[in-house]
């Protein structure tokens, strides 16, 4: 267990979703292990005989997301709503409890796999594994970051956000990232061994993770050689992809791809409508954020944008499509092989980007690096130029 | 009341009549439906034997059924196994789950013994016992023939007549309730056919809210490549982990003597689809449809039957494994037993069967004839009974699945745990340690695996009480399926309360079993998987299980399960459940 500590506890720190120290992680089999002591240790063992849990992480989030977290909680119901697809497909909503007492956080989390409570931090369940609580935990804060981004956005467009809101935004803002930048070259294709692409598919992985592009559980990728899909495998981390590649034939012979990402139909697709053999997606925020800024007011369409849109939309040149996780008749596997043909990417609402390249990664890699360049730059010029217009 | 009918009909062959009774409502509310009411109704009689004319069968559905919420219309079944001797239960999927509300119950419990060949057809609140001698030694297909005006059927074959220990009931004409002999126990009681149908309805609390709840679960059943993928069973049924078992190295191959089988890419899914065209099948209102049928309408095999009667027993012609599975079918035996079985017999006598020498081998074994009679008694007894008790891959006398266990740690725990016997179902960690959901767990170590497995089966016992299909858990959890039970019940409990009752309803079967004798003694996996490897290759090793990781492991389940050192119940636990 101190192996999956480390782990996760690294993960946590190098991902920017906490500080050192902080984590507390915590995992029962016979009996519950931590990975350090915390004053706090009878609540959480409390939430451990209370619940059908193995695993829980509790920390304070890192800047921004301490900030954001805490404002959204407070301005809340006791529940944050936020409408990006990772949310809506696998979290719901996220529960917040105002005070840190064992019976309200045990209450949430009977409901939810994470509650927040603000000042204190995130708690966040694994039934199964402790990266479970990892994936939860790290899911709430790119949840809270693109739904306190969108509400700015939104409040500066149609009403004038608060005092408080605009001191937080302007505090927050100081913690992120500028425009991102890489000069250097990944791995050339074309590749002429399955070796080769796996060390491709290894290496542009970890770079998304690494330049902080994306956390490690947002995001899939693929390339195709040989007449197979290499393509990584469902939850799989991006900054982890080895022995997580499924290798798919194309002529059907085989079912082994059963486990392969659920972005397989779309990834295929693509492959077959441009002949683009290296493909990546991503949820970098500032992307996922403007695709679900839209300027239609009285839309027929309102709450259904994720499921179909009446528009042609793009951003920063990008086209803005529909769709859902996977497959099925509403499933982005329909819209984004058509709308990426010719394009260098396709941001699908409220979810993420995708880019292709003819032969290796280092194409989709610097558009995929540029669209959510662009999109931080856009936001910040909708928020000013909006904010001015005001004045 | 809302979900529930709040009604059970027992019915008493001995006597030849019936009658209904209305349980406490706190009673529903714990054990929910399905496999926790049944274990409920069960325990006082556990002691029983299984062919004791007191000694209950019991059919019950889940409070979901015959509402709008998605894959619920389950049916559990449960008695004693007359195979293990434990508690036998087999969650089915069909209708009968369906009918059973529809005619006005949330159970049947069935008792006694008819002198004649009989058969129960239900029709909305009331019974009726006919008999049936004509019926004796008739197919399934045909029974189902003479039944197809009655509602939806429970049936057993001619195995189950001759007194094959791993006899199913077969509902619906082809989904087997398998694994535990309980053919045996419809046998026992002179019981050749159950039918049910109805006409009621069952009351939904918040039926906006239940349409809400049923877009969040379609929504992950998309999301889910295991079940909507390109490779899911939704476009191969569930022989597509074929593949993946054999890749993973895991695929039980000449008795579990190997885990790798060379010739797996011949008997393959797709090789299935390109050769037979099968087309989709599988339970009312269902969108993922997991099972497939040929173009006549012949069950195609499911994944273990697929790889029992291929890797297992070392045959590569597909025409066979089809021919297995119908006959298995058609006699109601089940397909998991007979193979492996089969694979006992080819390991002791050292002689690899030819294709007609297998099908020859299933006709004795229903029929009762030759080496068919010993072999009817399951793989445990036929090899005690030659002086080869190694060589039945067996726990508690019930027969493994296709999972090697040297390949995955949490399906040996699970194996040895599961209060059936031999079972992947019970903590059904294919699901995190293979198939990646709702994570990945490294499948080689025990570390944490206690506490997992713990949880799982909670959660699949809560799974089979609100009497819903497993598969959809790849994709949905118990957070949405809370809702679900919300809407449909007006009860407001937590997925974990659920979970709860999943505990509840686990520890009870423990009890069950503990009446009869069962301890630690028998929560354990044949010696081959601690003594050899299963494949050697330069990619992947599949080593034996260190038997002392095993044992700590165990041990460690026993602490998280609330049981002694010995694997027994204990009063703490029992008052702490409400047991």
């Amino acid at each position: 267990m101190e192996n999956q500590f480390l782990k996760y506890e690294k993960k946590l720190i190098k991902s920017g979703l906490a500080e050192d120290g902080d984590p507390l992680l915590g995992i029962l089999d016979a009996k519950i292990k931590w990975n350090k002591k915390d004053k706090a240790g009878k609540v959480f063992e409390s939430i451990f005989e209370s619940l059908n849990i193995n695993s829980l992480i509790f920390s304070k989030p890192k800047e921004p997301y301490f900030s954001i977290i805490n404002y959204l909680a407070k301005n809340s119901d006791g529940i944050i709503r936020p409408c990006d697809c990772e949310t809506r497909t696998f979290f719901h909503d996220l529960p917040v409890s105002d005070k840190f007492n064992t019976d309200a956080i045990i209450s949430r989390l009977k409901k939810r796999k994470c509650v927040i409570i603000p000042d204190y931090g995130i708690i966040a369940t694994g039934m199964v594994s402790i990266e479970q609580a990892f994936i939860t935990y790290s899911s709430v804060c790119f949840s809270c970051f693109v739904k306190f981004f969108s509400d700015y956005l939104y409040a500066i467009k149609y009403n004038k956000p608060d005092k408080r809101f605009i001191q937080i935004f302007e505090k927050v803002l100081n913690f992120v990232s500028p425009p991102l930048s890489f000069n250097h070259c990944l791995l050339q294709g074309p590749f002429n061994s399955s070796t080769d692409v796996l060390n491709a598919l290894t290496e542009a992985g970890k770079l998304m993770v690494d330049l902080k592009l994306v956390d490690s559980f947002f995001g899939n990728i693929s390339y195709c050689y040989n007449d197979t899909l290499f393509i990584s495998q469902t939850g799989s981390s991006l900054d982890e992809l080895e022995g997580c590649i499924d290798l798919c034939p194309l002529d059907g012979s085989s079912c082994a791809g059963i486990t392969a990402s659920s972005e397989f139909p779309a990834h295929l697709d693509i492959f077959k409508k441009t002949g683009h053999k290296a493909i990546l997606h991503g949820h970098p925020k500032f992307s996922v954020i403007l695709s679900m800024d839209c300027e239609v007011t009285n839309c027929s369409n309102k709450g259904l944008c994720h499921i179909t849109c009446p528009c042609k939309r793009n951003v920063c040149g990008i086209p803005v499509v529909s769709g859902e996780v996977g497959s099925g008749t509403c499933g982005l596997c329909n819209t984004v092989p058509e709308a990426i043909i010719d394009k260098p990417g396709v941001i699908v609402y409220g979810h993420g980007i995708f880019t292709s390249g003819i032969k290796d990664f280092n194409e989709p890699f610097m558009n995929l690096l540029k669209i959510e360049n662009d999109c931080y730059k856009e936001y910040l010029n909708r928020v000013y130029t909006k904010l001015h217009s005001k004045r | 009341m809302f979900g529930w009918c709040g009604k059970i009909l027992k019915i008493d062959l001995s006597e030849k009549r019936y009658n209904t009774f209305i349980p406490d409502p706190d009673i529903l509310i714990r054990f929910i439906g399905g496999r926790g009411l049944a274990g409920y109704f069960l325990k006082e009689h556990i002691t029983l034997n299984w062919d004791a004319p007191d000694m209950p069968i019991l059919f019950f559905a889940g409070p979901l059924a015959n509402t709008p919420s998605p894959f619920s219309g389950f049916t559990n079944v449960m008695s004693r196994s007359p195979l293990t001797g434990t508690v036998g239960d087999c969650s089915v999927g069909g209708n009968f789950g369906t009918q059973i509300k529809k005619a006005g119950f949330d159970g049947i419990i069935i008792t006694g013994k008819s002198d004649t060949l009989c058969g129960i057809e239900i029709h909305n609140s009331k019974a009726n016992i006919v008999q049936v001698p004509h019926m004796s030694g008739m197919q399934i297909s045909e029974t189902g023939h003479l039944l197809k005006d009655k509602g939806s059927t429970a049936v057993i074959g001619p195995a189950a007549e001759t007194g094959v220990l791993f006899s199913n009931i077969i509902f619906d004409n082809n989904i087997a309730g398998g694994r535990n002999g309980l053919g045996l126990v419809f046998a026992a009681k002179n019981l050749k056919y159950i039918t049910v149908e109805g006409t009621k309805k069952t009351k939904v609390s918040d039926s906006n809210e239940l349409e809400r709840s049923k877009e969040d679960i379609y929504r992950l059943i998309c999301a889910s490549p295991v079940l909507s993928g390109n490779f899911g069973i939704s476009k191969f049924g569930t022989a597509a982990f074929y593949d993946l078992i054999n890749g993973r190295r895991m695929m039980p191959t000449d008795n579990f003597r190997y885990s790798y089988f060379e010739h797996a890419q011949l008997l393959n899914a797709p090789s299935l689809k390109k050769l037979y065209r099968p087309k989709e099948d599988g339970c009312p209102g269902c969108s993922i449809m997991c099972k497939r049928v040929t173009q006549k309408g012949i069950s195609m095999p499911e994944f273990e039957t697929l790889s029992h009667f291929s890797a297992l027993i070392g045959n590569t012609d597909i025409k066979t494994v089809i021919s297995a599975n119908s006959f298995c079918n058609e006699t109601g035996m089940d397909a998991i037993s007979a193979a492996s079985t089969i694979a006992c017999f080819s390991e002791i006598h050292e002689i690899k069967l030819t294709s007609s020498e297998i099908l020859g081998m299933l006709a004795d074994i229903a029929d009762k004839k030759g080496e068919g009679e010993l072999l009817g008694q399951g793989a445990a007894r036929y090899a005690k009974i030659k002086g080869f008790p190694d060589a039945a891959m067996t726990v508690k006398g019930q027969e493994l699945p296709s999972y090697d266990p040297r390949g995955a740690y949490g399906m040996a725990l699970s194996y040895a745990t599961s209060t059936r016997g031999g079972c992947h179902l019970s903590a059904y960690p294919v699901s995190y340690e293979i198939l990646r959901k709702p994570v990945s767990t490294d499948r080689f170590i025990f570390e944490g695996k206690a506490r997992i497995i713990k949880n799982s089966e909670d959660l699949n016992a809560a799974i089979d009480s609100l009497a819903v299909c497993r598969y959809i858990f790849f994709a949905a959890s118990m957070e949405e399926y809370a809702r679900v039970f919300h809407a449909v019940t007006g009860i407001s409990l937590s997925a974990h309360e659920l979970i709860k009752a999943g505990e509840r309803i686990y520890y009870n079967e423990r009890i069950m079993n503990a009446a009869n004798g069962f301890s630690a003694k028998d929560d354990d996996l044949p010696s081959r998987f601690f003594n050899s490897y299963g494949y050697k290759g330069s990619d992947i090793q599949i080593r034996p299980i260190n038997r002392k990781s095993f044992l700590k492991a165990r041990a460690n389940y026993y602490k998280a399960r609330g049981l002694d050192k010995s694997g027994m119940p204990v009063a703490e636990i029992i008052k702490k459940l409400e047991l």
